[in-house]
This record gives C-alpha cells, sequence and structure tokens, in this order.
C-alpha cells in the first residue's frame, strides 16, 4: 500500500525521469561501445600497422611508407589492380548474366516447372566455395579433370578442352557459385515490377524481344547496376576461388596477396594491411555507388493498387528449351559439382569413371576421415564456434533492433549504421585486422579459438540483425504498449512480450549464421592456430596435402549437413513467412 | 465489327482449383459504338476485356473483328496481342516511367517501323487531341493524374486501332476529374468514331457514356441492352439492384395480358407492372420501382387506367439537399421515394403514392439471375 503511494508520489516522479533516462543511456551506450570494440578498432589497427616495417626478433617495427610505395608503386601492384578488376567485374558480369536470365525466364516466362526450379534455387547455398572449387578442379582441372579425361576419351585426343587454372575458369566457378544471389537479386526488381508496363508494350504491337530489350531491362536497369555492384564487391573479397585456382598458376589478385604476404618468412603484415585497406576502399565504394543506385529505381518503382497481376509471357515452344536450360543450370552448379565429390570420396586414389574403378568403390576414405587425429576436436571446434556464434549474435541483434526499430531514442542510426558495417568487410580483411589488433592489445585470446569467435560474431551481425528487424518490424508495437501499460518495465518487457514474439525470425536468423560459420573460410584462415582447426580449415589443409579423396569425403559429409540446415532454416521461415536472407 | 460468341476463360489458381472467371460471354459491338461491361468487383469484366486483347488465353469461344477471327477455339486460332492492333489502356494507365511523355506515344509507332518524320507528325496530332501537346518533353512520371490517363489514351490511340479497349480509366481520379474526364473521354470517342469496349464498374459512367451495356455478374453477362433499357427495365433483380437505386416488393402474377403488362398481388395490394421475358400466371416475382417513380402527394390522387395509388404513411425523411428522401410504410413494407424539397408532410402522417404501371418492372425470381442467356443449356 505505501509503495503504491510512494510509486506515483511527485517526489519518485522525477526519480522515476532520471532512471529512464539512465537506462536509455546504457541501451544505446553499450551495443554501440561493443559494435565499435567489434567492428571500428581492429580497423583503426590495421591503418596503423599499415605504415610498419615487418616486427622480427631482429628488428622492432619502425615507422615506414614503404608498405604503400609497394602495394601501389611496386613491380606487381599495376598486374595486383588489373586482374583484380578484371576478375570481379568478369565474375559479376557472368553471374548477373545467369541470374538474370534465368530470374526473367522464372518470373516472366511460361517456362515448365518454374515453381520446383524456385524452390530448387536455394539448394547452391549448401556448398561451401570451397567445396565447389574444389569439384571444378576435380572436374575441370588440364591433368586430372574429369571432364577433360571424358572428352579426350570420346575423341580419342590428348587436347586440354578445359582449363579451370586461368582467369576465365576462375570468372566461371567464381560467377557460377555467385549466380544464385544475382538469381534472388533479379528476382527481387523482377517482381517489384508492374507487369501491365510490358503487356501495354505488347498491345502496342512490340514483340517479346522488343519488350525485353526495351521496356523490361530498361525499367530494371537500375537494379541490374545495383546487382552488379553488389555482386563485383562479394566478387573482389572472394578468397576462394583465387587461392586454390589463381595461386598455383601465379593469378593474383587483392585476396590472395594478402594471404601470400601473411605466409612468407617473416610475415609481411604491414604490406597485407595496405593491400588490405586498397580492397576495403574498393568495396566500400562499390557499395557507396549502390545505395545511390538504388535511391534512383526507387524513382522508377510505379505504385499501383488494383490490376497489378503477375502475368507471364508465352513462350510457345521454346519453353521447353528454357526448361532445359534450368535444368542444364541445375547439372553445372549442384549435380556436377556433388557427384564429383561423392565419386571421389568413394576411390581409393583419385580416378576417372570407369568400370574398373567402379569396382573399387568404397566407404574406406569417410571411415579414415573419422578416424583423422583431432577430427573430432575439429568437429567440436566448429560446432562450438557456429553455435556460440549464432546464440551472441541473435542475442546482440535483438537488443540492437529493438533499440533501432522500437524506440526514439535519438542517435540509434549510428548503431544502425556501425552493425551493418561489416557487411562490407572482406573475410581475409576483417581476419588481417583482428589478428593484428589482438596480437597488440594481449587480452589471452590470440591463438585460441576465442579470435575467431569475435571475428565470427563481427562478421555475421549484419545477417543476424536483417533477419530480428525483419521480424520486428511485424511485431504490431501495440503489443508492446499495452505490456508497457499493464507496468511491466522495459527489461520485462523484452523479456516476456518481445523475445518471445521474435522467436521464430531469431530461431531462422540463428540457424542461417550457424551455417554461414561452418562454411566460414577467409577470415578463419589468417586466425586459426594448430589444435583450433575448424572444418573449413580442415578441407583447406587436405586440399594443400593433395588429400583429394578424403577431402572429398569430409566435403560430402558437410554438404549433408548443410543440407539438413538450410532445410530446417526453409521450413522455418516458410511457416512464419520471414523472408529469404 | 467486333464479335464475341460463347467466350470461357478460367484461371488455374495456386492450390490447383478452377476460377471461372468469364463464362458463356458473348456480344456485338457495331463500327464506332461504345460498348461497356458493367459489374461489381471480381465479376470478370477485366478478364473478359484481356481476353479481347489476347493478355488472356481464353479456354473456349470465338472473338471476331472486322470478319478477321482473333481467336477461334474451334479452328484453332489465336493472333498474339502485339499482332492485334488493339490499343488499351490499363487501369493502373502503364506508363513508362523510363520515358517521356513524346517517346511513351511514339513507342508504338517506333515498333512498326515507321518514319521518324510521320512518327513526329502522328505523336504530335494526337497530343493535341488530348490536349499535352505542351508537355512534350515532360517525364512522364512528373504528370498529374489526369495528364496521366491522358497520355495512356494518346498512346492507344496513335496507333490508329481497330478497337480501343479501357479498363477502368477513370477509377484512379478524383471526383471533379473523373466527370471531366468522362466527358472528354467521350467526345474522343465519337470524334474519332472509334470502335471501344470499356470496363467500369460504375453506373453513371456506363450509363453516360454508352450507347450499350452488358451487365456482368458471377463471370455471366445478365443482361444486355440499352442505358434506358438497362435502367427502366431489368430483366433480372441483380441488375435492378446493381443499376441505380430501387425499391423491391415480391408477389405472385394473378394475370397476363398479351401487350407485356401484368397483375401482381404484393403486401401492397394488386398492382398493375410491366412483364419482363417469363413472368407468367402464378410465378413468383418481384416488382422493381425506382425511388424517383414514386411520386408523392398530401392530397388523395385519382388512378388513371395505368396507374397504381396506394395510401401509406410517412416513416422517415432525409434531407439532401437537392431533394427529400422519403421513407413511407405501408404495413409492414417501407419503401423509399425521391420528392421536391418543398415537400413537406411531416413524419407519421397519411401520404398518397402513385407508380405508373410502366414503371412498375415484374421481375421473376425463381430463375438464377443468369436466365436470360440459358448458360445451363450451352453447358449441356
Ligand atoms: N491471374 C488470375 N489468377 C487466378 N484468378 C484470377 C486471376 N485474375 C483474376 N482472377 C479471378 O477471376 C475473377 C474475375 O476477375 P476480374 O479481374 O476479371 O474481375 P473484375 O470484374 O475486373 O473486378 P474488378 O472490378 O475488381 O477489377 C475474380 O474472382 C478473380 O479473383
Ligand atoms: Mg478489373
Amino acid at each position: 500500500m505505501t509503495e503504491a503511494v510512494g510509486r506515483w508520489g511527485p517526489g519518485s516522479h522525477a526519480e522515476r525521469a532520471r532512471w529512464r533516462f539512465d537506462s536509455r543511456w546504457v541501451l544505446i551506450g553499450v551495443p554501440v561501445a561493443l559494435v565499435v570494440w567489434l567492428a571500428i578498432v581492429p580497423l583503426t589497427f590495421l591503418f596503423w600497422q599499415s605504415f610498419l616495417t615487418p616486427h622480427t626478433a631482429a628488428r622492432p617495427a619502425e615507422f615506414t611508407l614503404e608498405n604503400f610505395r609497394i602495394a601501389y608503386f611496386g613491380g606487381e601492384t599495376f598486374g595486383l589492380f588489373v586482374n583484380s578488376v578484371i576478375f570481379a567485374s568478369g565474375t559479376a558480369v557472368f553471374a548477373l548474366f545467369v541470374g538474370t536470365a534465368l530470374a526473367w525466364m522464372n518470373e516472366r516466362t511460361n517456362t515448365p516447372f518454374k515453381k520446383l526450379f524456385f524452390a530448387l534455387s536455394i539448394i547452391p547455398l549448401v556448398i561451401p566455395g570451397i567445396l565447389f572449387t574444389v569439384a571444378w578442379m576435380l572436374l575441370a582441372s588440364p591433368k586430372i579433370g574429369l571432364l577433360n579425361v571424358a572428352l579426350q576419351g570420346l575423341f580419342g585426343t590428348d587436347y586440354v578442352f578445359f582449363n579451370i587454372y586461368t582467369m576465365a575458369g576462375m570468372i566461371w566457378v567464381d560467377g557460377l557459385h555467385y549466380s544464385p544471389i544475382a538469381f534472388l537479386l533479379m528476382t527481387a526488381a523482377f517482381r517489384s515490377m508492374d507487369p501491365s508496363l510490358e503487356e501495354s508494350a505488347q498491345m502496342s504491337g512490340a514483340s517479346i524481344l522488343q519488350i525485353a530489350y526495351r521496356i523490361t531491362f530498361k525499367l530494371a536497369w537500375p537494379a541490374v547496376l545495383g546487382s552488379l555492384l553488389i555482386l563485383f564487391v562479394r566478387a573482389i573479397e572472394s578468397f576462394e576461388v583465387p587461392a586454390l585456382l589463381g595461386l598455383p598458376v601465379g593469378i593474383h589478385v587483392y585476396t590472395s596477396a594478402i594471404f601470400n604476404a601473411i605466409h612468407q618468412y617473416p610475415s609481411q603484415i604491414g604490406l597485407a594491411s595496405s593491400y588490405a585497406i586498397t580492397l576495403l576502399v574498393l568495396c566500400c565504394f562499390g557499395i557507396y555507388l549502390q545505395s545511390r543506385l538504388s535511391y534512383q529505381s526507387s524513382r522508377f518503382s510505379t505504385v499501383t493498387g488494383k490490376g497489378f497481376r503477375p502475368r507471364t509471357i508465352d513462350l510457345g515452344r521454346w519453353r521447353w528449351l528454357a526448361a532445359s536450360l534450368f535444368v542444364l543450370y541445375f547439372v553445372v552448379i549442384v549435380l556436377l559439382p556433388f557427384l564429383v565429390l561423392v565419386w571421389t570420396s568413394l576411390q581409393k586414389f583419385y580416378s576417372a569413371p570407369s568400370w574398373d574403378a567402379l569396382s573399387r568403390l568404397s566407404f574406406d576414405n569417410y571411415f579414415a576421415v573419422l578416424d583423422f587425429p583431432g577430427f573430432w576436436t575439429t568437429v567440436q571446434n566448429s560446432l562450438f564456434l557456429s553455435l556460440t556464434c549464432a546464440t551472441t549474435i541473435m542475442l546482440v541483434a535483438a537488443v540492437i533492433s529493438w533499440v533501432v526499430v522500437r524506440t526514439k531514442i535519438p542517435g540509434r542510426w549510428v548503431l544502425d549504421t556501425l552493425a551493418s558495417m561489416p557487411l562490407v568487410f572482406p573475410g581475409i580483411v576483417l581476419g588481417l585486422s583482428i589478428m593484428i589488433c589482438y596480437l597488440y592489445i594481449d587480452i589471452g585470446i590470440y591463438n585460441t579459438i576465442w579470435i575467431m569467435l569475435v571475428a565470427y560474431v563481427t562478421r555475421f551481425l549484419p545477417y543476424g540483425m536483417r533477419y530480428v528487424s525483419t521480424s520486428m518490424m511485424q511485431i504490431h508495437k501495440e503489443l508492446e504498449e499495452s505490456a508497457a501499460m499493464s507496468g511491466a518495465s522495459w527489461s520485462m518487457n523484452f523479456r516476456r512480450i518481445v523475445l518471445p514474439l521474435l522467436k521464430p525470425g531469431l530461431l531462422a536468423g540463428f540457424i542461417y549464421v550457424v551455417i554461414v560459420s561452418i562454411r566460414e573460410l577467409s577470415s578463419s584462415i589468417l586466425l586459426y592456430s594448430p589444435g583450433n582447426e575448424v572444418v573449413s580449415i580442415m578441407i583447406w589443409e587436405l586440399w594443400q596435402n593433395g588429400q583429394y579423396v578424403e577431402l572429398s569425403a569430409l566435403g560430402v559429409m558437410l554438404i549433408l549437413l548443410l543440407f539438413v540446415l538450410v532445410m530446417i532454416a526453409q521450413i522455418i521461415g516458410r511457416r512464419f513467412g520471414i523472408a529469404e536472407r | 465489327m467486333l464479335s464475341v460468341n460463347s467466350l470461357f476463360t478460367e484461371y488455374a489458381s495456386e492450390h490447383g482449383t478452377v476460377v471461372k472467371a468469364a463464362q458463356n460471354v458473348s456480344f456485338e459491338v457495331p463500327e464506332g459504338k461504345l460498348f461497356t461491361l458493367l459489374g461489381p468487383s471480381g465479376c470478370g469484366k477485366t478478364t473478359t476485356l484481356r481476353s479481347i486483347a489476347g493478355l488472356e488465353r481464353p479456354t473456349a469461344g470465338e472473338i471476331e473483328v472486322a470478319g478477321r477471327a482473333v481467336y477461334s477455339s474451334s479452328r484453332g486460332i489465336f493472333v498474339a496481342p502485339n499482332k492485334r492492333n488493339f490499343g488499351m489502356v490499363f487501369q493502373s494507365y502503364a506508363i513508362w516511367p523510363h520515358m517521356n511523355v513524346f517517346q511513351n506515344v511514339a513507342f508504338p509507332l517506333e515498333v512498326r517501323k515507321l518514319g521518324r518524320r510521320e512518327i513526329e507528325r502522328k505523336v504530335m496530332r494526337v497530343l493535341t487531341a488530348v490536349q499535352l501537346d505542351h508537355l512534350v518533353e515532360r517525364d512522364a512520371t512528373k504528370l498529374s493524374g489526369g495528364q496521366q490517363q491522358r497520355l495512356a489514351l494518346a498512346r492507344a490511340l496513335v496507333m490508329e486501332p481497330q478497337l480501343l479497349l479501357l479498363d477502368e480509366p477513370l477509377s484512379n481520379l478524383d471526383a471533379k476529374l473523373r466527370d471531366a474526364m468522362r466527358t472528354e473521354l467521350k467526345r474522343l470517342q465519337r470524334e474519332f468514331n472509334l470502335t471501344t469496349v470499356y470496363v467500369t464498374h460504375d453506373q453513371t459512367e456506363a450509363l453516360s457514356l454508352s450507347h450499350e451495356i452488358a451487365v456482368m455478374h458471377d463471370g455471366f453477362i445478365v443482361q444486355i441492352g440499352t442505358p434506358r433499357a438497362i435502367y427502366e427495365q431489368p430483366t433480372n433483380q441483380f441488375v435492378a439492384d446493381f443499376v441505380g437505386q430501387t425499391n423491391f416488393v415480391g408477389g405472385t402474377v394473378t394475370a397476363v395480358d398479351g401487350a407485356g403488362s401484368c397483375q401482381v398481388r404484393t403486401a401492397l395490394g394488386e398492382l398493375k407492372a410491366l412483364a419482363t421475358d417469363g413472368v407468367a400466371r402464378d410465378a413468383a416475382v418481384v416488382v422493381s420501382v425506382r425511388p424517383e417513380d414514386l411520386e408523392l402527394s398530401e392530397q388523395e390522387i385519382r388512378p388513371d387506367a395505368g396507374d397504381n395509388v396506394i395510401r401509406a404513411t410517412v416513416y422517415a425523411k432525409d434531407f439532401l439537399g437537392e431533394y427529400l428522401d422519403f421513407h413511407v410504410k405501408v404495413g409492414d413494407v417501407v419503401l423509399q421515394a425521391r420528392a421536391h424539397p418543398s415537400l413537406r408532410t411531416p413524419t407519421g402522417d397519411p401520404i398518397f403514392v402513385r407508380m405508373r404501371a410502366e414503371k412498375c418492372v415484374a421481375i421473376r425470381t425463381d430463375t438464377a439471375p443468369r436466365g436470360g442467356f440459358d448458360a445451363n443449356e450451352m453447358k449441356r
């Protein structure tokens, strides 16, 4: 009774106000500090390091501009830049071409089985980049590539049909790998376009090709350019393909150059840092242009209510050709890579399919992999990292999204911007900055598994944020307000109302982060230490030792695991209507 | 000119079921006339229009324009929409946002590979006709609603179409503008002598614009006729109800004469009424009479031969400015009547009501509203 009186008394009113002020400060302050620590501090170290000479036992590090001299005016500079740009733009254009054609067929034509195809378009995501690259190496390397061997047998020559160890080969593999993303981006673009714009062109007498060129693609142009930039950024920061296919034949791009600089003796950390900064600048520039464009393209999006219905163009007999293109695509991007891994994993030593080889099939490699010393530790590490990382991210993301979406605290946009910043960091740049950071700030996590956790959390926080804030926006604000009206404090409100309602979003995001964490390679490659390997590193090491058959066995198991996870995420996502990615 | 014969169009919906959106649709539009498809939302107007355009592929039927079949299920003909030379104005206008006013209108001519001079001449001519000639260089997205509407019309007209198809072209405009554009549209249609199919759910538009109207319900055409016929002699209850306001009184036919009139026993007593198709002795009917056809008077009215006169009491009144809405009660039946504001009979007072026999339309109730076209016969 006294308490009730006291609560509404005039004296405590001021107290309550002050408490509210404090809690707000904490609410915004703690996440900002955390995100700054995760995202900004390592970058600062990266920047600083780029001005230092290598630190060796004989000579301490000292200030120098040498790194930037080598990075910008060294003999290799021009080649490095040109290679990176050719590789990234080639990949982006190729992926976009494939993705756009597929998206157009899927959204705007009457190609048979397109529903099924759309459902399958998610599957390529379960093959990690490193496995996709290795699979294509097994398919198209000049000496052992299955496609070469098969075609050589067919025509009785020793002509090399495909050589994956070339710039074109790298673009092919990376472009295919990113084409599902292009497909999703362009699908969204086509969906946001009013089909009656095309129909009125048709009524005006335009043919299908004229409509496609003069209306559809002209309208989709800003979206196309935007997707191209996103893909360019993704490609220029991709590590697996340049490292596995480019390095052996001396085709260097920024990511592989960073890796190379670290892996020589003495480590050229400063040089790597200046490369990293260049790469980062390129990425930021790309993303900046992209955001400008997406503003532009909103100008084109026509608002219509009634009369907006998806309608498809009748391809006539050509629709069977379109359907076979779908099938071909699926073969090239999922079936061939997966089957070649399965085939290889069942062999004693790597050999092309033949009756002879068929008789030698066995599961020995799978048992061998399971018996590797350290295999179980590695699996444990991967599981620990991905689960811990996903849990941490979803918790942090829930708080941050709540602050950003729900509260009116001034400065919350800073938080949003900061938390989505790591999206721009190439994995290897992030790995490098974190490595340098904790080399200097010795809090005892360098050379432990925790440093990788920090990297993962930083890298995948933006993904978690996207999941949570999307589902947060779907929760009606009044649900929260009514809880507040019934007297709940904000922390109780958050725990009892917001979190439970967010559960499906959190769960789907959680699984997504688990998937991408298990696949992660480009940050881990600079941060792991003996005893702290993860599965993707183990694959990397098997590749370096030339143990292709064991690698394939491990790869097949990993793909199956990821497949199950993706399916679960899909089901949850569909059940609760959460937009994919 | 345009002839549509037993047209059926269906959609396969998501879950494998079939939506029968247009069923057994048949009508003729003579050269230079404006024909309207009128009906409530979802009745299949757009579907019918799009089937004529070729944007939807019907499941059965025949469509002929000036003697040329553009669709025929029996002969396996389907002419692609871009080969039909029909102009169409979409409900959303579908103005291409990446082109300016001139480019939008020039597009149909460009795809026909006309010379630049000729394109320019023709484009300017239609733009002048729709009064957009001062906005040639304007970005199409920077036009007002009414201007966008004119632009869409200009784009459909520039190709000198055989047939003009309009899907609720005025529904995105506000009321004042809608009236102005309606007059404008009528002027253009009459001036260019365009054979037009017009889709709307707005009866005012339909009545004021059309030479002929087809009322649609659940995918079927339920009545075709001139605006006056549709309004004054609805052949079924749905049409009477949908077009304009009306009073319905249920009853049974007691007598029919050869000249098209009949006697109906109702709660109001015996009424003399106009007999529509299928009205026979002992048939269950409703009598439909429009509020403006109820004449009210405080003095007793002496009935002429063709009149029904009833004694009622004033039940409620609404003052609506230009007229008064009277609700008068006879027994348990409340009728709505429209009266001049000068009539000031207080509520509860007796009042006399006169309804001319030709304004009372007897409509059979025991047939489905689609009865006139006997679709069930077709399906068998
Ligand atoms: N693409 C489609 N797929 C499935 N069903 C459809 C499709 N388009 C229309 N329908 C259905 O067909 C029926 C007729 O639709 P239609 O668009 O012709 O109606 P309408 O008379 O034009 O209505 P409105 O006045 O609302 O525009 C509706 O029940 C609608 O739900
Ligand atoms: Mg419609």
